[in-house]
């Protein structure tokens, strides 16, 4: 199974076997990571699944939809690599993806 | 002091049926909701957006399935209490009161929780300096808005609300509109107005720029901005305003002893009861294994609730399980006339 490693703001690292085809916020949730808070369960309408994704990795991710990107607005300090891990879907090709949790999600 | 059977808190979709629930079984209720209008997510977060899994409803939008489930519960005569937050709950014999933010008592049999993901309020400014000068010379909402004439605004966020009060202000203010980056989430309309506005030197735009530093003693004088690239800019406002939506937060509901998960409260699937006798919850809100967060789930979870509302709200009578399609008294509290 791929392997994700989530890095909390205070540098907490939690790396995590993520089901292929799972989303990177549901491998999150069901691994009791914390400040990733998901409040509507995945629908991309909430920015409170918001990660930084490691530079290393930016550019292997599926492009983010406009209505990501419209979501992003929202997100508690929002930067070029942010992203909404609810739309990030794991693969093998994601083995070994590395994500920064905001200090807070709003 | 209200009295009614049941005090249900949230007017989403899950509140709404069962509001119908309980009245199709003979009880009382009223809704307090935190927002201005009745809906809940599907109002607030979705009303265009169209939804496919409703039972024998193949499409509708948020609004749509809000307008009819108010439709459906007409008969009932249910008051809202919109703007409204409850932030105490207390039990004496058997009843629990009910204090709202706008102290308005509640004396009811039980409660319903329906609450989403909690109350929604605005997001803020992820710097601390902001709250010293928030509801004073910063807002996350405007209610007054003559404050502004003359002065110099600064208004963050690219969405509908940024843009409209940037053109409107924009009139008789000097407008300054910072977003995070080149494109907007504002309808294109809007967005075609502020840079017609722009030209003309009537809104300053600042795009790929966000806040850095707010600067004043008792009142803001100057906000740096910082851009993409790492430069930075002073510019003089004399208000900020911050439009970024809004976020759920659960709130007093926290205090009140139930057992909570994740920012969702725990119950049983019986009746949806929490672990405080008389206190339910569903929808959104609510956890216990297998959980979906779905509207048709809410339904369910309501219709279980009311009927465990019953016995609260008439302890010594017995409850029947009937058909609306052939139950005379539940057409009658329809009004169905034959």
């Amino acid at each position: 199974m791929p392997k994700i490693t989530y890095i909390s703001h205070d540098k907490k690292t939690n790396t995590v076997e993520v089901q292929n085809g799972l989303t990177v916020m549901e491998g999150a949730i069901q691994n009791d990571i914390p400040d990733i808070d998901a409040d509507c369960g995945g629908g991309m309408s909430c920015a409170t699944c918001h990660v930084y994704v490691h530079e290393n990795w930016l550019d292997k991710l599926p492009q983010k939809e406009d209505g990501e990107e419209d979501m992003l607005d929202m997100a508690f300090e929002p930067k070029k690599n942010s992203r909404l891990s609810c739309q990030i879907i794991v693969s093998d090709e994601l083995d070994g993806l590395i994500v920064n949790t905001p200090s807070k999600q709003g | 002091m209200i009295k009614t059977d049941v005090l249900i808190i949230g007017a989403g979709p899950t509140g709404l049926f069962c509001a119908h629930q309980l009245g199709i079984i003979g009880l009382s209720c009223e809704i307090v909701d935190n927002l201005d209008k009745v809906g809940g997510q599907c109002i607030e977060l979705y009303p265009d957006k169209p939804i496919y899994d409703i039972p024998a409803i193949p499409e509708c939008t948020g609004e749509e399935l809000t307008d009819n489930l108010i439709k459906q519960i007409k008969p009932f005569n249910v008051d809202f209490h919109l703007n409204e937050r409850v932030e105490e709950i207390k039990k004496k014999d058997n009843r629990w009161y009910v204090k709202t933010n706008k102290n308005k008592d509640f004396d009811v049999a039980s409660i319903v929780i329906a609450g989403g993901v909690g109350s929604f309020e605005p997001r803020k400014f992820p710097l601390k300096d902001c709250e010293r000068f928030e509801g004073k010379s910063l807002f996350y909402s405007i209610k007054d808005k003559t404050i502004f004439k003359d002065k110099t605004i600064s208004i963050f966020g690219g969405g509908d609300s940024a843009l409209d009060w940037a053109i409107e202000l924009s009139e008789t203010s000097n407008v300054n509109l910072i977003h995070r980056r080149e494109g907007f989430s504002a309808a294109e309309s809007s967005v075609q107005k502020v840079k017609e506005l722009n030209k003309k030197g009537n809104i300053k735009l600042f795009t790929e720029y966000q806040i850095d530093k707010i600067i004043g003693d008792k009142e803001i004088e100057l906000v740096k901005i910082k851009h993409d690239n790492g430069e930075i800019k002073e510019i003089k406002s004399d208000y900020v305003l911050g439009f970024f939506g809004l976020i759920m937060q659960l709130g007093p509901i926290l205090e009140w002893g139930l057992n909570i998960d994740k920012k969702r409260v725990e119950v049983n699937t019986e009746n949806f009861e929490t672990n405080i006798n008389g206190i339910f919850a569903i929808g959104d809100i609510c956890s216990y294994p297998g959980k979906l967060k779905l509207i048709l789930s809410g339904f369910h979870e309501g219709a279980l609730a009311a009927r465990g509302c019953f016995k609260y709200a008439k302890p010594d009578e017995k409850l029947r399980f009937e058909f609306t399609t052939t139950s005379k008294a539940a057409q009658e509290r329809l009004g169905i006339k034959k």
